[in-house]
């Protein structure tokens, strides 16, 4: 028996339900923490500093490495504290519905033919649905503090947010007319073995075919984490941070982890829906290498899409308000409405 | 159980696993923080100065009409999902019929624009 047959071996070998769940949660549960330091470290330090012509952080660990976990280790170490007139509840309760909108996400997305939580039918449907939960968080935070600054800008983060889901599943929706289904790994296979215009030498990654989906998707996608340019909800130097100010230690932190976290997961979304996902256009999708392959090839495609976002993110100043409100409603709506029209002619007459 | 309810619990079990990331690492900051309670740690913050008048104040009235806005167009995207995915099946017939929803709804958003409710003042 040669090595490459033991691991298919392996990788065929049915495994319990409960023993495959705990698996699962296992490697989610660790690779949500690893993707937002990922993400921290290499765009929100490195990349950032080196834009701005500085190191960033050098001192701990080789190159600053470990700054993140050092700054964990700060973090655990705070005292909890809850303000007098806060509703204590909601308040505690705010940070778990963020982070539980963040893990959510990941159950559906594929990382191989078998290296997937839960292949959902609905499941493009499913990841927008539970990204937009983190919503319901941010505008409990908002509240619950009782304090001005979050409370506009728990305002102003559901006014946002709902303004730019919108164009999120409008701009998804060329994608599922090109596919013809929901399930993301059929997209993905959608995308491998299509053709362009008759031609299928790469496949059809659908950003070739849907560049305007993919355009309003990353403007959205950075709307959606309130990133610059669109951080009204926490601009620091007019709301000091907005609904995360009453915030300290390990609470702050979960806001933080679910941003990143999040924004790993819509990385991973746009790669799955529109550059591919962890297929190559050639070889058998079916092949049991793709399980080892595919989250390298994932990963890959996460940092480009991620990097493209933290560009952006450094290069913009700020939006007003009416200016971010304008460019959801007046701009990219009518446009992604467009594009699904355009996208539908195609399909029925071509 | 059905391979379909499998799917489903295992979304039920990553929603504790968020939970339980979130009760563990409090749990754990609870073995290393200090507690050393002083009234002046929990008033409101407020730049610094003593909070004036209630933290719940009151705030633009814009973000309830983009909320109503966002209703209609919500109920939208979740009419078009189960379109897009049949769309080869229907053929022109189905264009047509969307291209007529999306063409209404497009209306309202124009009278919204025309109304002037989409300007933030």
């Amino acid at each position: 028996m040669t090595g490459a047959t033991a691991v298919s071996g392996l990788l065929a070998a049915e495994v319990p339900y409960w023993a495959s769940s705990i698996i699962k949660l296992g490697v989610v549960a660790l690779v949500v923490p690893t993707a937002a330091l990922i993400l921290g470290y290499v765009f929100l330090m490195k990349m950032m500093s080196f834009m701005q012509s500085r190191l960033g952080p050098m001192e701990a660990g080789p190159y600053g490495t470990l700054q993140l976990l050092a700054d964990g280790l700060k973090f655990l170490q705070k005292e909890d504290i809850f303000p007098d007139k806060a509703d204590r509840t909601v308040f505690a309760l705010a940070p778990l519905v963020v982070l539980i909108s963040t893990f959510l996400i990941y159950v559906v997305i594929p990382a191989g033919p078998d290296a997937v939580v839960a292949q959902l039918d609905v499941g493009v449907f499913y990841a927008l649905a539970v990204s937009s939960l983190s919503v319901v968080g941010i505008l409990m935070a908002g509240w619950a503090s009782a304090n001005k600054y979050a409370l506009m800008g728990g305002l102003r983060a559901a006014g946002q947010l709902i303004a730019y889901e919108l164009p999120l599943v409008l701009a998804v929706m060329g994608v599922v007319i090109q596919a013809g289904t929901l399930d993301l790994q059929k997209i993905v296979s959608a995308q491998a073995t299509g053709e362009i215009f008759g031609w299928g030498g790469i496949g059809n990654p659908f950003i070739l075919t849907q560049f305007a989906g993919f355009f309003i998707f990353l403007v959205a996608v950075q709307a959606e984490l309130t990133q610059p340019p669109f951080d009204m909800p926490v601009a620091e130097s007019e709301i000091v941070g907005g609904y995360q100010v009453e915030y300290t230690g390990f609470r702050f932190l979960f806001f933080f982890m679910g941003e990143f976290g999040t924004a790993f997961a819509f990385g991973a979304l746009a790669s799955v829906l529109f550059l591919g996902g962890w297929a190559l256009p050639w070889g058998d999708l079916g092949h049991w290498g793709f399980n080892i392959a595919g989250p390298v090839i994932m990963l890959v495609k996460v940092l480009a899409v991620s990097a493209l976002i933290f560009w952006f993110r450094f290069t913009y100043p700020r939006l007003r308000e009416d200016q971010l409100q304008r460019l959801a409603w007046k701009f990219l709506i009518p446009l992604s409405l467009v594009n699904i029209v355009v996208t539908g002619v195609f399909k029925v007459v071509l | 159980m059905s391979e379909f309810l499998r799917d489903y619990l295992l979304v039920a079990l990553f929603l504790m696993l968020a939970g339980a990331l979130v009760f563990g690492m409090l749990g754990l900051g609870s073995l290393l923080r200090p507690s050393r309670p002083q009234p002046q740690k929990y008033i409101t913050y407020e730049s610094g100065v003593d909070p004036v008048g209630l933290g719940w104040s009151q705030s633009n009235i814009r973000y309830y009409v983009f909320a109503l806005l966002f209703v209609m167009f919500d109920v939208e995207a979740v009419f078009i999902f189960p379109w897009a995915t049949r769309l080869e099946a229907y053929g022109t017939f189905g264009l047509v019929e969307m291209a007529i929803f999306i063409f209404i709804l497009a209306l309202g958003l124009v009278y919204a624009w025309r109304k002037g409710v989409l300007r933030w003042i």
